[in-house]
């Protein structure tokens, strides 16, 4: 089989994540697990790519190398040209407070705490003062339109509500990519179309890179490209319609 | 962030008020016991030492036999003291100021219908001269009445006031036993003694009264001397042992057939007693912060493990494990830490409260405050570095999984 080694085709310079030969292994011995099989993949500046794929086929794994909340078993992460695949632990956890936003299907909030605070919480780990938390918190709510929801629990919201929460808290921290795995997994057909217009209109107005890993195909359409993974391999890339090359 | 900590550590105790109180329990009881014993024992001290100064440091205590502990004990067979002996020590000896001849009984005192229990002490006027003890209504005995055993008595001032309430009670007649006797005088009132008992619950009558109507013998066991001043109280023992010898006809080698002690070593024994009081119940205390420490352990454990995901998320949005490990450090410190200010406060309470039951002065002793309470927060950061490092070393892509 001829997995395709060559990178993604893009038109735009300096890749932001450029993944070579990645391989993921879990487990040892009869149990291993080839989770990812030598990715090679680039990411550029301001794109929007879904990730797809059937279950199991690593498409989140991939997100969550992409994310250094895993690192690589073999192969080369270049975050912003720099290689990332050994940092430490604590490293890798300042990449991702300084440069990387998260957005999970489950929304992950934290409960008893308003969605300010939510909101908050990347910028009291980069140490921002209170007063910048404020209006940067105030600022990411007014983009995903829930300021007046501010001082609102995530109990008193709908699922929709929660998920644009969780995308001010991802934005909040002014990351040079935003994560999103299954973003609109627990939503219905149209607050999920409302969340990745959202994400569409933050990449295109903001020039936001965001990498979305999806198993919906209308959902993936709001990208600019869709990367098909079948057992841990790249198995395809193409061009969107709803993208804008 | 330090302070941020802090916050988010009390956010996180007072969503579960109950279960956050009775899991410090343990360090409350632990810091409250110290706290309480410690206060009472120093209380104690006080009062032993403002009692010799009372009392004053130039009494001592003559007792027929060695005052000993264990199978040797054996007081019986010295010869007790008599009258004439207490006289032989004031006139012979120049350290000596005065010596009065003590004994007592534990009677009921009877005036009209009322009875009362009370202790029935046969001395002389020199015992309230030694004691340094003031007569506030009628008089003392005189010679005469001393000299002939008079039916007369003075009265400790609470059992006047039982026997009496507000009436006079000087010129009344009172039953003691068989005995009746004319009361003469009231005491000064003197309050409780270190040993906690209540010293103006007495009923004083002259020792030949004593010795013919109630002890039907007139031995001496027990004689209280004052030393003259100007002399030590080691000198006085000195002149005492050496005059008893020769009268008590004890020959060079034997052992002394009596016993003198000053106040002082009563006083040093009653602080050895408190002293190990306080020790004791200091080992009880520390048990009950190591339990309260393996509770804190606990339910720091669980609160780990319900907020695995919490801790997933900090992880995601750059959280190192430092900062978690932090996190639930500081909340294991607050809440044992809280624990001490509890336990403080309430063994501050519990000191005033014994100390105003006991008689004895209240006395706070702020370096045991201290040690206590840095204690407490010792046990919650030994006891929670564990559960702390279990969610520092958490896995971020599994603890958002759970």
């Amino acid at each position: 089989m001829s997995s395709p080694t060559a990178s993604l085709p893009t038109d735009r310079p300096d890749p932001v994540i450029a993944f070579r030969d990645i391989t993921r292994i879990y487990g040892r011995g009869d149990a291993r697990v080839r989770a990812l099989d030598g990715v090679t993949l680039d990411i550029a500046k301001g794109d929007f790519v879904a990730i797809m794929g059937p279950s199991g086929s690593g498409k989140s794994t991939a997100l969550n190398v992409m994310g250094c909340l895993d690192r690589p078993s073999v192969g080369q992460y270049l975050f912003k040209g720099v290689d990332v695949a050994n940092l430490t632990r604590d490293q890798r956890a300042l990449l991702r407070r300084h440069y990387l936003g998260f957005v999970f299907q489950g929304y992950n909030l934290l409960p008893r705490m308003t969605a300010l605070q939510n909101v908050e919480l990347p910028m009291i780990y980069q140490g921002k003062p209170r007063a910048e938390r404020d209006a940067r918190a105030i600022a990411a709510l007014d983009k995903v339109g829930l300021v007046h929801r501010a001082r609102h629990d995530p109990s008193q919201m709908s699922g929709g509500e929660q998920q644009r929460v969780a995308i001010a808290r991802a934005l909040a921290g002014g990351p040079s990519v935003v994560l999103a795995d299954e973003p609109t997994g627990n939503l219905d057909t149209k607050r999920s179309t409302e969340i990745v217009e959202l994400l569409q209109r933050l990449n295109r107005e903001d020039g936001l890179t965001i990498v979305m890993v999806t198993h919906e195909e209308d959902m993936a359409e709001f990208a600019d490209r869709v990367v098909w993974m079948v057992d841990g391999r790249v198995a395809s890339m193409r061009k969107t319609g709803g993208g804008r090359g | 962030m330090f302070w941020e900590t802090v916050k988010l550590a009390v956010q996180a105790i007072l969503r579960n008020p109950m279960r956050s109180f009775l899991t410090v329990l343990g360090v409350v009881i632990g810091v409250a016991a110290v706290i309480t014993m410690v206060t009472l024992g120093r209380g104690s001290t006080a009062q032993v030492t403002e009692d010799i100064e009372k009392l004053g440091a130039n009494l001592l205590m003559l007792t027929p036999g060695q005052a000993r502990f264990g199978p040797s004990a054996n007081t019986n067979t010295a010869r007790a003291f008599d009258e004439r002996d207490i006289d032989t020590i004031i006139d012979q000896l120049a350290s000596v100021e005065t010596a009065a001849p003590t004994t007592s009984s534990s009677m009921v005192a009877v005036f009209g219908n009322v009875n009362y229990r009370t202790q029935v002490t046969g001395t002389t006027m020199n015992y309230l001269q030694t004691t340094d003890w003031a007569i506030t209504q009628g008089r003392g005995f005189t010679r005469a009445e001393e000299d002939s055993g008079k039916q007369v008595c003075i009265l400790g001032d609470t059992l006047r006031a039982e026997l009496f309430g507000s009436a006079d009670a000087v010129g009344e007649t009172i039953r003691l036993g068989t005995l009746s006797c004319n009361v003469v005088g009231v005491l000064e009132a003197k309050g409780a003694s270190s040993f906690g008992t209540d010293q103006d619950d007495i009923v004083i009558v002259p020792f030949r009264t004593f010795a013919r109507r109630i002890a039907g013998t007139s031995d001496v066991r027990l004689v209280f001397i004052a030393v003259r001043d100007g002399f030590s109280t080691d000198r006085a023992t000195d002149d005492l042992t050496a005059l008893l010898r020769e009268m008590r006809r004890i020959g060079p080698g034997e052992e002394d057939d009596f016993s003198i002690r000053g106040m002082e070593e009563m006083a040093s024994m009653l602080t050895g007693i408190t002293d190990v009081l306080t020790g004791l119940l200091s080992t009880v205390a520390a048990v009950s912060l190591l339990v309260g420490g393996i509770g804190i352990m606990n339910i720091m454990l669980v609160s780990v493990t319900e907020r695995t995901r919490e801790i997933g998320i900090r992880m995601a949005v750059g959280a190192q494990a430092r900062q978690v490990l932090m996190q639930f450090l500081v909340e294991a410190v607050v809440l044992s830490g809280l624990g001490g200010v509890i336990g403080v406060v309430l063994g501050l309470a519990f000191g005033a409260l014994g100390s105003n039951m006991l008689n004895v002065p209240f006395v706070i002793d702020p370096q045991i405050v201290l040690i206590a309470f840095a204690f407490s927060v010792l046990v919650g950061v030994v006891f929670g570095y564990f559960p702390a490092r279990r969610a520092a070393q958490m896995d971020p892509i599994e603890a958002l999984r759970h």
